[in-house]
């Protein structure tokens, strides 16, 4: 009780200015920022030090400097462009294998993902078969069997392997044919805009009206029929058809014509497709088992058949669970793709590194790479989250 | 009409061998052929598979070179040390299943010895790989001289250990109510996230050596085992802040209230909770991180992989690519599927894994 009678007194005595939670919390951050301050400005003499006693300091105007070195495959490039330009088509060769690898890894990861909890016996064991035997072993790896023990192995051009639709594989890569838009492309053009705008309207009435009547709104009969009928229409009353398929044929010791993909290019794309797709099905399954089972229940309860199920209960509600998930393996996918240093794909770090051993600029080079990985990175993110938001916007 | 307050089963619908492939491979017409489809398919690749394997592949190369693959181009005089580590390590994980697995609870004491036994398992074998100066016993081998499986696990471990404690500081850092703390270890948390692990092994290779004062060297497995604990850290720290938003509020007041201080409340009640949450995280960190060392062999360290590619550039086992490559695979296969299944075995002891 004699605390008590001396409780006034206890506000109106000064505390100790070092005992004062704000001081302490102040003087810590300060400490910290000054250590900090401290081991970084060291670090940065020393390496300031190193390199300009070996003539490599400065900023980044090397890269206006002449390449001089070859790149196997891009955008187009000689070796008298300069360095920076060398860095976009690393650029533009690891967006490439990165978006086409995303777009498959994604198919191959919900067919093996919905696969894994088949009710076949079969079709379940060779799923986990599959993502067992690929998680557990590193992409490097993969890359190397894919690579020397696989892709360079394969017949030569003159004995390649011809599968149906004049695809052909051989060590040289992939070849298969491609739509390149002809001549009378540019009178196709119009009946395709218009297909679109009326594809649009279509969609935002439809919706409008769905939402009004409670009614479902059949999107892909009223929006996708509407838009296959003109730009079909369009097709015939255009002059000429508006893409030729080029087929590719052999003549003399390669392919002319069509897209021939290289084996570095098929190599990465296999592997990291492959590897991604692995976690994407367990990212999938993951989703799906966490959908409660009374939903699906109360689906087959309604009288909807199974496809009904998975396409209207199921996937929908998975997708919530998925996105986050989903997306740090798009994030994956795309640092993974720097692997191809190891298989010689001009990739952006495996450019990036030549430059390297051709300057010795090593903090430049270091900064472009991170600076591309951290934009490209949060770019991913960003997209991903604004579609996260909008699955998500459903939740009650 | 006795048994009507049990449930009845529904009736059984499939009998022995040919019920259950009617339930199980042919219970649709889809289902059919779906059967049939996986059949084609598992037939060509196994037969493929099998008959390489089989006749044309030269499985030579791997039995001639498996002490190389194993420690690499560790003196062949001094491999007993690496034995004694294995056999140590064995013994330890033996002891350590009998006192948690068929013993079940109690025996603390013998737990603690165990426990005590692998701390000091950590410093002996790289005491007994390194070797010290001069000594006849125990001639002293350089990390260049450290290679194949022996690296591998050598960088896996060391790097989780070392990235261990940085992570639970830069997740304790990222939850810091000071602002100057708490911005600079999310910094560095999304940072290290955002680049490639390559990147920063490349940098660990490069900028290390220029970070440092002239005259200082650091060798090369240093150098990447710096890089991996500087990656794995930030991954950890993400994991363990997961387990620390999974102690309960309550948890912190109540240390609070019975009158423990900052860093007792941490130290004392938040921790072990949020730590033993992470444990099946952290394994897999661990996993991950095995099948990343990989990657060395991108920068030139003779790990398991860089020996692998080194065996078949020797012109007598040229064109054995194939065999050999397909060999690493399935040591790093048996490796990680070890550990994950041991992981989920952990998971289902700690009961942490169904939340």
């Amino acid at each position: 009780m004699a605390r008590m009678s001396s409780v006034s007194t206890v506000f109106h005595r000064a505390v100790p200015f070092w005992r004062n939670v704000r001081f302490i919390r102040a003087l810590s951050q300060i400490a910290f920022a000054i250590l900090l301050a401290v081991v970084a400005g060291a670090l940065y003499s020393n390496m300031k030090h190193g390199l300009e006693s070996r003539g490599l300091w400065g900023g980044f105007s090397f890269l206006r400097l002449e390449a001089g070195f070859d790149i196997g495959e891009g955008i187009t490039y000689d070796p008298s462009d300069s360095y920076a330009r060398a860095f976009l088509v690393g650029v533009v060769n690891t967006l490439r294998v990165t978006a086409v690898g995303i777009v498959l890894a994604t198919i191959l990861g919900v067919v093996a993902g919905v696969a894994r909890l088949s009710s076949n016996w079969l079709v379940n064991k060779m799923a986990s078969v599959y993502i067992e035997s690929i998680r557990n072993t590193p992409l490097l790896v993969q890359l190397f069997v894919w690579y020397f023990a696989i892709i360079l192995k394969l017949p030569r051009v003159k004995e390649s392997i011809a599968l149906p639709g004049s695809v052909f594989i051989s060590n040289r890569g992939l070849t298969l044919p491609w739509p390149v838009p002809s001549s009378s492309f540019g009178s196709w053009l119009p009946y395709l805009i218009a297909a679109f705008v009326v594809a649009v309207a279509l969609l935002i009435v439809r919706t409008r009206g769905g939402r009004r009547t409670g009614r479902p709104p059949f999107s892909l009969l009223w929006v996708g029929v509407p838009f296959v009928a003109i730009a079909t229409l369009g097709w015939f009353l255009a002059l000429g058809s508006p893409y030729v398929l080029d087929v590719p044929s052999l003549r003399g010791l390669n392919y002319k014509g069509g897209l021939t993909l290289t084996p570095e290019f098929t190599t990465l794309l296999v592997g990291l497709v492959l590897y991604t797709g692995a976690f994407i099905a367990e990212v999938v399954r993951a989703g799906i088992l966490a959908v409660p089972r009374g939903q699906i229940e109360a689906a087959k309860a309604v009288g909807l058949n199974e496809m009904q199920i998975l396409r209207l209960v199921t996937f929908p509600q998975a997708l919530r669970i998925i996105i986050p998930s989903l997306t740090s393996q798009y994030l994956n996918l795309a640092k993974n793709s720097n692997l191809a240093i190891a298989i010689g794909f001009p990739d952006l770090f495996n450019v990036a590194g030549t430059i390297f051993n051709v300057t010795g600029r090593s903090v430049q080079v270091i900064v472009m790479i991170m600076a591309s990985y951290l934009s490209m990175s949060l770019f991913t993110s960003l997209i991903m989250n604004l579609y996260n938001r909008r699955v998500q916007l459903v939740e009650r | 009409m006795a048994a009507i307050s049990e449930a009845a089963r529904p009736p059984r619908t499939s009998v022995g061998v040919l019920g259950w492939l009617k339930e199980n491979l042919f219970s649709t017409w889809y289902n059919t052929l779906l059967t049939f489809g996986s059949l084609w398919l598992i037939y060509v690749i196994l037969r493929g598979i099998g008959t390489w394997a089989l006749t044309t592949a030269r499985w030579s190369v791997v039995i001639t070179n498996l002490a190389l693959f194993l420690v690499g181009p560790f003196p062949r005089e001094d491999v007993w040390r690496v034995w004694i580590c294995v056999i140590m390590v064995a013994l330890l994980g033996l002891l350590t299943w009998v006192l948690w697995e068929p013993l079940g609870r109690g025996r603390t004491g013998a737990r603690r010895w165990v426990i005590a036994g692998w701390l000091l398992s950590f410093p002996l074998t790289l005491l007994l790989l390194r070797g010290l100066g001069g000594n006849s016993i125990l001639p002293p081998v350089g990390t260049n001289l450290w290679g194949g499986l022996l690296l591998t696990f050598v960088l896996a471990i060391v790097s989780i250990v070392a990235s261990f404690p940085l992570g639970v500081l830069l997740a304790l850092g990222r939850r810091s109510s000071l602002p100057v703390i708490r911005m600079f270890s999310t910094l560095y948390i999304e940072l290290i996230r955002g680049v490639p692990l390559v990147t920063v092994l490349f940098m660990a290779q490069i900028m290390l050596p220029l970070f440092l004062p002239e005259g200082m060297r650091v060798d090369k497995v240093m150098r990447a085992i710096a890089g991996f604990t500087l990656f794995t850290a930030a991954y950890i720290a993400e994991n363990v802040r997961g387990g620390l938003a999974a102690v309960p509020l309550g948890q912190y007041e109540a240390a609070k209230a019975v009158g423990l201080s900052g860093p007792q409340v941490m130290v004392l009640i938040v921790l072990p909770q949020a730590l033993r949450a992470v444990i099946p995280p952290i394994v897999g960190q661990f996993i991950a991180l095995f099948k990343d060392t990989s990657l060395v062999a991108i920068v030139g360290l003779m790990d398991l992989l860089n020996i692998a590619k080194c065996v078949v550039a020797q012109p007598e086992f040229m064109g054995l690519k194939r065999e050999v490559y397909l060999f690493v695979a399935v040591i790093y296969f048996v490796f990680s599927y070890a550990m994950s299944y041991a992981s989920r075995r952990l998971e289902v002891a700690l009961g942490v894994g169904g939340r």
